[in-house]
């Protein structure tokens, strides 16, 4: 057993925090939302310089993964200072969830012709796997692929595609075979955002990101567009989700982390009965609460990135539903309480507390909320 | 980083397994297991099995005769002892005493103390608490004044202990005392070892809200206490009853214990029936039971990296406060649930019961009869050993600084 990170990990996660702290305030956050796309191209551009998109793309495609899945300690570093950093381009969903689907399913081929440009930034990937009225039940899939000609056609709507306007390539589940819920026949394909028949409903997502309704309104693909077959699509669809949970966890707990330090900050700075807030012990109790809850949290965002690679895919699933649930369970008390200790500024546009505590909230019901997990783990606890 | 046993970890687990499942006297283990009473002679017979294998003090270093376990070993040993049904090991001569003179006691201490304590040929119990001094503990007024008289070189002491666990067991109690008066209250307390046998020193019993008699009141009138029994130095007793916590909050983590109840809630929910089903397929009861069940994995990574950090030389500090607010919160969550699966025979008051050879009548399933005990016992976890809102106090002094 080992709690350490490597020193290639302390490095990097030090040079990311000194660049995010140095180049990503607030005011320049704003501004990367208001830019075209809802994301600076500059940041992109430097993260890409720093290798963090690379870090799940195999070696053999133009990354620095000695295999698919990447090492989830990696990770786990990198999320963790884009939690504390806020930042809203989107490196989880192009280089860790696409990343990840490509390389657990596509052919050398497809890798090669698909990876190097998601590695270096110029390109970025976005899935839909999730559809209206199946909440987060990826086995719900009502779009259809039916074959056409060489290759597919197909015709169906994604829920809440985060970055699915701007990426250049939409990774979508869809039906073979089977009804809308079976467990399999489910196929993913690779489709350009730009192709005939795909229309992309572009919005705001309250937490600073943009997402989009994907329609696929009778889209061709061709054979070489499909990267799993029905009889893999969902296994590489549930590892997937997997490794993005374990993503999500590392993310909350660089939030956690920082609402914590800042709370903690403005008790000492506050004054009110002549003296910093802090001093009084209803506030230092609750924050000791928080502390409490950032532990746990710490301990679930290392416990998802040390089993998330399990093979046994039973403890695979629990582990990373619990997790899920427990990071979800604390990061709620830790949010609310961040803003409630602030007082009026708390809920006030101004500071970086209302901005944490939105994006805590909306990530922890990204591809599953505390309902959800605590339901899986539930379902599958042995007596 | 690494969370995941290795190899070597597994082959423990059975090594572990094996030993305790032949070792642990049937008897004993039964009672642990139907929450029946354990008596001293049960407690020191299990962990004089244990002094026999050479495991008589699982977190000792070596050079005392410890295991020297890395911090995996340390929690598959409690896991396992624990799921098995082995008693608790009364903690503290072997976790709390032990490493106050381990660091701060001479070499007659060590020699005189330590090896009993390894064999458990003596069990101790602690003097910290009193009437007027329990959270605020410093403010403690039992004197110790120390003499030069014919008889030799010692200390007088008198005042009361209270609320102290096991003291009908123990053979000798570790003691805070006050030595002088000038100054800051911290500033004048030492740090005494007394026989429990010595004239003058007298234990009454407090049964707590069921029945069950762990604490007592300790009176001490004119005890002579020889100064070869003080640790360290006079007046600096406040410097080794912190380090003394340090190691008591470490120990709170406790997984095995929470894992054994934890499983005592699912077996009672897999046989109490509930709309014609066992209580354990109602999805309501049921993601209770996972709520809880997450909350002990989380516990488990904050317990081991508790014991990881100690091992790579970080003292214990109020880092241990956050286990032990997270775990005792969590212990006392189980003991509720507990009660709630059994539903309307968690009511029956049957104390006789509470022994292993008990023949009567039970009014309910005999799993039942001790949940309630257990549960109202529970309470005080998040009192003894600094009260949670005493932890909440550390947290916020000495990790946050307000």
């Amino acid at each position: 057993m080992d709690f350490n990170f490597t020193q290639e990990q302390t490095l990097l996660a030090d040079s990311l925090r000194r660049y995010l702290a140095k180049s990503y305030s607030l005011p320049a956050r704003r501004q990367a939302i208001a830019a075209a796309g809802g994301f600076s191209a500059e940041h992109w551009q430097a993260y890409a310089d720093m290798g963090v998109l690379a870090l799940n793309v195999p070696e053999a495609h133009g990354g620095l993964a000695a295999g698919p899945g990447g090492n989830p300690l990696d990770t786990l570093v990198v999320m963790r200072e884009f939690g504390r950093g806020l930042v809203v381009e989107p490196l989880w969903m192009s280089a860790v969830v696409c990343a990840n689907v490509i390389g657990l399913s596509g052919s050398d081929t497809q890798q090669s012709a698909l990876l190097p440009a998601l590695a270096d930034g110029s390109e970025v990937f976005a899935l839909g796997a999730l559809e209206p009225g199946g909440r987060y039940d990826f086995n719900h899939v009502a779009t259809t692929a039916t074959a056409s000609g060489d290759g597919f056609k197909l015709s169906g709507r994604k829920a809440v595609v985060l970055h699915g306007a701007q990426a250049e390539h939409l990774i979508v589940s869809a039906r073979v075979s089977g009804k809308v819920a079976d467990a399999t026949g489910v196929a993913l394909f690779v489709v350009e955002r730009n192709a005939p028949g795909l229309r992309a409903f572009d919005y705001a997502t309250v937490d600073g990101l943009r997402a989009a309704e994907i329609t696929l309104d009778g889209v061709v693909v061709p054979q070489s567009a499909m990267l799993a077959d029905e009889t893999h699509g969902t296994a590489v669809l549930e590892r997937t989700i997997q490794l993005a949970g374990a993503a999500l966890c590392a993310e909350a707990l660089g939030i956690v982390e920082a609402l914590t330090d800042t709370t903690n900050e403005y008790l000492k700075t506050r004054k009110q009965f002549g003296v910093p807030i802090g001093k009084f012990q209803a506030l230092q109790h609750r924050v000791a609460d928080m502390l409490v809850c950032v532990e746990q949290v710490r301990a679930m965002a290392y416990f998802a990135a040390a089993k998330v690679s399990l093979e046994d895919g039973e403890a695979r699933r629990n582990a990373i539903a619990a997790a899920r649930a427990s990071v979800a369970e604390a990061s709620r008390f830790v949010g609310k309480n961040a803003v409630q200790l602030h007082g009026g500024m708390g809920v006030a546009d101004e500071l970086i507390v209302s901005h944490y505590v939105k994006r805590l909230t909306m990530l922890n019901q990204t591809f599953g909320d505390y309902e959800h997990h605590l339901a899986q783990y539930a379902e599958a606890m042995t007596a | 980083m690494d969370l995941n046993p290795s190899a070597a970890d597994r082959a423990f687990r059975e090594e572990v397994r094996s030993f305790v499942h032949s070792s642990l006297p049937a008897s004993i283990r039964d009672k642990m297991l139907n929450q029946k009473k354990v008596s001293r002679e049960d407690t020191v017979c299990w962990h004089k099995i244990l002094y026999a294998h050479g495991w008589g003090a699982p977190s000792w270093p070596v050079e005392y005769g410890g295991t020297g376990w890395t911090a995996m070993q340390r929690l598959i040993f409690d896991d396992e002892c624990a799921l098995a049904g082995a008693p608790r090991l009364i903690p503290f001569g072997h976790n709390m005493v032990a490493p106050v003179i381990m660091k701060f006691g001479n070499q007659w201490q060590k020699e005189r103390f330590l090896p009993r304590i390894l064999a458990m040929d003596e069990c101790w119990c602690q003097g910290y608490s009193e009437p007027g001094s329990g959270s605020d503990l410093a403010s403690l007024t039992t004197t110790a004044v120390r003499v030069r008289d014919a008889e030799g070189d010692h200390y007088l002491v008198n005042g009361q202990k209270t609320w102290t666990t096991l003291a009908h067991w123990a053979d000798w109690i570790f003691c805070l005392v006050r030595t002088s008066k000038e100054g800051k209250q911290q500033a004048g307390i030492s740090f005494l070892l007394i026989n429990m046998r010595t004239p003058g020193v007298t234990v009454r019993p407090i049964l707590n809200m069921h029945d069950i008699h762990h604490v007592n009141e300790v009176f001490l009138d004119n005890v002579k206490v020889p100064s070869e029994n003080l640790v360290g130095e006079e007046n600096q007793g406040w410097t080794y009853a912190k380090y003394l916590l340090g190691h008591e909050r470490s120990g709170f983590a406790q997984i095995g214990f929470h894992k054994r109840e934890l499983q005592r809630v699912k077996d009672i929910a897999r046989q109490e029936m509930s709309h014609g089903k066992p209580l354990f397929d109602d999805p309501r009861f049921r993601a209770k039971i996972a709520q809880l069940e997450i909350r002990l994995q989380a516990l488990e990574i904050m317990g081991l990296k508790l014991i990881w950090d100690q091992e790579q030389g970080k003292p214990p500090g109020p880092d241990a406060s956050i286990v032990k607010i997270f775990s005792t919160d969590l212990m006392q969550a189980i003991g509720e649930l507990a009660v709630e699966a059994a539903g309307p025979y968690a009511q029956p008051y049957q104390p006789e019961a509470q022994y292993l050879d008990f023949a009567g009548e039970f009014a309910g399933p005999p799993y039942t009869s001790g949940l309630a005990a257990t549960h109202f016992d529970n309470h005080k976890y998040t009192i003894f050993a600094g009260s949670n809102e005493i932890q909440r106090n550390i947290i916020s002094k000495m990790i946050l600084g307000l």
